[in-house]
């Protein structure tokens, strides 16, 4: 059996999660047959479906989160009634006002934390006879009463995260789980917009890209572009078409922000080729598109709908092409276009070959992956697929960074640890700068070694490897653990650094921040 | 295994930070050990408290045998000695103590703390994690075997009325204490941020392996440093000299209490001192002040218990006798054990000295070990909770019996 240790590293860690701990024997099968230990993933299209018991719809997660912001805003305004000095049977004069900037999303603002609920709640001891109180000294501050139970919204996120995280740290590979990340973060939406986008967070992936993660970009395009998570996070729902019956009659107009983020972020490109005349009509022509609220007026709440009521009438010019059909079916036919344009496919092959290879990607694999796009009208298994076949991949050294998402997914694949709560790593990505489904912008988390390399980064990094080693290194024996990483494509100076540790915990950390395991 | 990965919470402020937390053990909810312990019959109440030292401690450099002729020349610049300003403090004609260790000093004087030196354990070999292995599973070699001889002495105790475990401190139980036998779990409020030790190797290794990572992680600990004011004090959760107190201060309040635990076991980290070791004063004697400060917590926390206690003191080998080209020492054989508590029959260095001429060294390098450490614990398991001479030598310390228990340690 020939065996390439150096190959093994590129298929484990530049293409997938990282080497699984305990028997997997995933070191020695990536390095007998490399590419195909990548590829095999390639070949079974419903691994990348994640299907749980208990994971719902967007539908119905949609009907859930309207129901409870609705009882939410409901007690508020009882609240609010009782407080105010109200004339007999007259609401207040204000009332309202108020409840119109009482947005959804603001009360959702409140309702959901800014950032992803964190802590696990630590783990009571077994026997509370026996648990020795600790003493004021160690315990300067009063216990704190217990955790106010999860909202329904904080339930869903957390088990849509542990679904995830449970999926990343098991499966053999994980180069289809990079696809899901590098396409959910190609297509992102924020979970700290508001309630609806926490609750949709997870089912968003799962509906809007995993299906298509080696389908067709068009079909993943469209797709995204009508969840009703990507219409609440860039504000679509609001949009109007000026002339539209719902335009005419309500002081609100088109939003376009939705509009440009398709041409900007999701197919074309910044210098794609666009103007500000395509992106106001493309925002006139998506117009409409939304989703159903919770009295279901225009569908099951929840739901995408095409509200014909907020579309803006007529023929549009986009990209020198006119679009003249009507309804839903105009934006769909400017999607099929511009999923096809060549500044679509360069855009893609520059991100696709920044993520796999390198910051600054060799032009030549650009250039064919750009092709591979085109020739093939999207096609992202094919895209996949030419990146692990190309030589650039295998043979560019592994200098970019593990993201804090793959570093902790990875050393949870080292360890043998299946989340059965996301809490820590929840934790632990909030403190390495990319919280879970929340990026800072509509452009997602930043895919380069300048932000991930970061000084304080780093030893934050260092940080969280020593907590974990302080929790795990008991029982394991890093230098076993190295060979499960890197094998003979260690390096003697990590080698040693290892063996002369003083504990296993200090060896452990440093395993975990070795260029070995943070370089992919 | 657990399953839960315990990675990431309680950085900084970003996450509520663990505090005084008991961590479930094994479910004990039946296990009825160690009954009002065990001594009806002299009415004492015992303790026991296990300290391992990672890294292995230079022993030559705690308690110096300035009497030796070879001493001063093998330890050189860090030698101590018995005059000047930093004057190690003469524990008989022949042995002194380091100076960092006032406490340990006293104890020595009022006939509570003893030294035990050139001792090992049956580890040969030079690797910390084989060593933390023999010394911890009681094992005669390093054979991963999940338990340790301390959880396995607490199963031999017998069983009585009186519902209790031991105690685990940190946030994992050490080997010596994991095992069949129930334990309960403590960790002080402060998490444990990398040491600076951990730091420093890895910023070596990406010195010479990933020049972006040096300069990142070189950055980003000077940011910190700033970030935290004088580097120099002790910092909360980090392994200097205040954290161990911290950690034997909480220690001793939960086994200082009626229902508290009888048996504990904590390790402190960072005595693998490859370079600039220092002498009466410096980077080890640092250390030896967390210790002793430490021991001297125990005292004071344990109260009317102190009288019944037996803490002892183990680390996995030694250094070589003679510093190195950087100051330090590196990996040896023999060293000390020390104990401490109102129970010890102290102020005696045990030992059969083996000298310090070349000859006489293990490997022409290290203190000859001439004491099994083994005998040492087996001691004071059997003089403070009666365990059988048999239990010990076949499941506490297995395949044993020609490592006779010491006598007479405990009075």
């Amino acid at each position: 059996m020939a065996r390439d240790s150096q190959s093994a590293l590129v298929a484990l860690n530049r293409f997938g999660l990282g080497a699984r701990g305990g028997a997997s024997g995933d070191f020695l099968n990536a390095a007998s047959d490399p590419r195909g230990f990548v590829k095999a993933e390639l070949a079974r299209p419903n691994g990348v479906l994640l299907e749980v018991p208990g994971l719902q719809s967007t539908a119905a997660l949609g009907k859930a989160v309207f129901d409870y912001q609705f009882e939410i805003q409901q007690a508020r305004d009882a609240a609010a009634k009782q407080a105010a000095p109200a004339t007999e049977g007259q609401p207040p004069a204000d009332a309202k006002a108020q409840r119109r900037n009482f947005s959804l999303n603001s009360i959702a603002m409140d309702m959901a934390p800014r950032e992803p609920p964190k802590e696990a709640p630590v783990k009571p001891p077994e026997n509370r006879n026996t648990a020795v109180a600790p003493t004021e000294a160690m315990r300067p501050n009063a216990p704190k009463p217990p955790p106010a139970p999860l909202n329904i919204i904080q339930k869903t996120f957390r088990a849509e995260a542990l679904a995830r995280l449970q999926r990343a740290v098991m499966v053999d590979c994980g180069f289809t789980e990079r696809l899901v990340v590098f396409w959910s973060n190609h297509f992102c939406i924020s979970a700290n917009k508001g309630g609806p986008a926490r609750m949709w967070a997870g089912s968003f992936e799962r509906e809007a890209i995993r299906p298509y993660v080696l389908g067709r970009f068009g079909d993943m395009l469209k797709s995204v572009e009508q969840h009703p998570a990507m219409l609440f996070f860039l504000d679509n729902q609001q949009s109007l078409g000026p002339d539209s019956r719902a335009g005419k009659n309500r002081n609100r107009g088109l939003n376009e922000n939705l509009a440009r983020e398709i041409l900007e972020l999701h197919t074309l490109g910044v210098g794609g080729g666009y103007s500000q005349d395509d992106v106001t009509s493309l925002a006139n022509i998506i117009t409409g598109w939304t989703y159903a609220g919770r009295l279901g007026q225009l569908g099951a709440p929840g739901s995408f709908v095409f509200n014909a009521n907020a579309h803006q009438p007529g023929a549009q010019r986009v990209m020198g092409k006119i679009y003249d059909a009507s309804g839903v079916a105009q934006g769909e036919a400017v999607l099929a276009d511009i999923a096809r344009h060549p500044s679509t496919a360069k855009f893609i092959a520059t991100k696709f070959a920044r993520h796999f290879v390198a910051d600054d990607p060799p032009p030549a694999l650009v250039a064919r992956l750009a092709d591979v796009f085109t020739r093939t009208d999207g096609d992202l298994k094919a895209l996949a697929t030419a990146v692990v076949d190309s030589d650039e991949a295998w043979n560019a050294p592994l200098s970019k960074m593990r993201s804090p998402y793959e570093f902790l997914v990875a050393s949870g694949r080292l360890l043998a640890q299946i989340p059965n709560d996301p809490g820590r790593y929840l934790g632990g990505l909030n403190t390495l700068g990319q919280p879970l489904w929340a990026p800072a912008g509509p452009n997602g988390f930043p895919d380069s070694n300048a932000a991930w390399a970061a000084p304080e980064g780093i030893k934050l990094r260092l940080d969280i490897s020593a907590q974990i080693a302080s929790r795990l290194a008991d029982g394991v024996d890093p230098r076993d653990l190295l060979e499960l990483v890197a094998a003979d494509a260690a390096s003697s100076e990590t080698r040693k650094t290892i063996e002369r540790a003083e504990s296993r915990q200090q060896a452990l950390a440093l395993l975990l921040m070795s260029p070995e395991f943070q370089r992919r | 295994m657990e399953t839960t990965m315990d990675c990431c919470e309680g950085l900084r402020s970003s996450v509520i930070p663990r505090r005084g937390v008991l961590l479930g053990g094994a479910s004990f909810a039946a296990w009825a050990y160690l009954p009002k312990f065990a001594r009806a019959a002299d009415g004492r109440d015992p303790r026991l408290v296990v300290v391992i030292l990672r890294g292995a401690l230079d022993g030559l450099a705690t308690v110096a045998p300035i009497g030796d002729p070879d001493y001063a020349g093998l330890h050189g610049s860090i030698a101590l000695s018995s005059s000047g300003p930093n004057a190690a403090v003469g524990l008989d004609d022949f042995f002194s103590l380091h100076p960092a260790m006032p406490e340990f000093a006293r104890m020595y004087r009022e006939k509570k703390a003893a030294v035990v030196h050139a001792v090992a354990t049956s580890y040969r070999d030079r690797s910390h994690f084989d060593g933390q292995d023999v010394l911890e599973s009681g094992f005669a070699g390093p054979g991963r075997v999940q338990s340790g001889w301390l959880n396995r002495a607490l199963e031999g105790l017998p069983k009585g009325e009186r519902v209790t475990s031991a105690l685990a401190v940190g946030p994992t139980t050490p080997l010596v204490l994991r095992g069949a036998a129930p334990t309960v779990g403590w960790a002080p409020v402060a998490l444990p941020q990398a040491a600076e030790d951990t730091a420093m190797r890895l910023v070596e290794l990406y010195q010479h392996r990933d020049p972006a990572l040096a300069s990142a992680l070189k950055q980003g600990l000077a940011l910190d440093k700033a970030a935290q004011g004088d580097d120099m004090k002790p910092k909360p959760g980090t392994n200097g000299a205040g954290a161990m107190r911290l950690v034997a201060r909480g220690a001793a309040k939960l086994m200082a209490a009626d229902d508290g635990p009888r048996i504990g076991a904590l390790a402190f980290d960072g005595w693998d001192t490859h370079a600039n070791e220092g002498g009466p004063v410096g980077r080890l004697a640092q250390l030896l002040g967390g210790l002793d400060g430490a021991l001297a917590e125990f005292e004071t926390g344990l109260g009317a218990r102190w009288r019944d206690t037996v803490i002892v003191v183990a680390t996995e080998f030694g250094r070589t006798a003679r510093i190195n080209g950087t100051q330090g020492t590196d990996h040896g054989t023999g060293t000390i054990a020390l104990l401490a508590g109102g129970a010890v029959k102290g102020g005696r260095v045990i030992t059969d000295w083996p000298g310090l001429k070349p000859a006489n060294l293990y490997q022409g390098r290290d203190l000859a070990p001439t004491t099994d450490l083994r005998a040492v614990m087996k001691g004071v398991l059997k003089d403070q909770f009666g365990l059988a001479e048999k239990v010990l030598a076949e499941s506490v310390f297995p395949d044993s019996s020609a490592v006779k228990p010491m006598q007479g340690l405990v009075g």
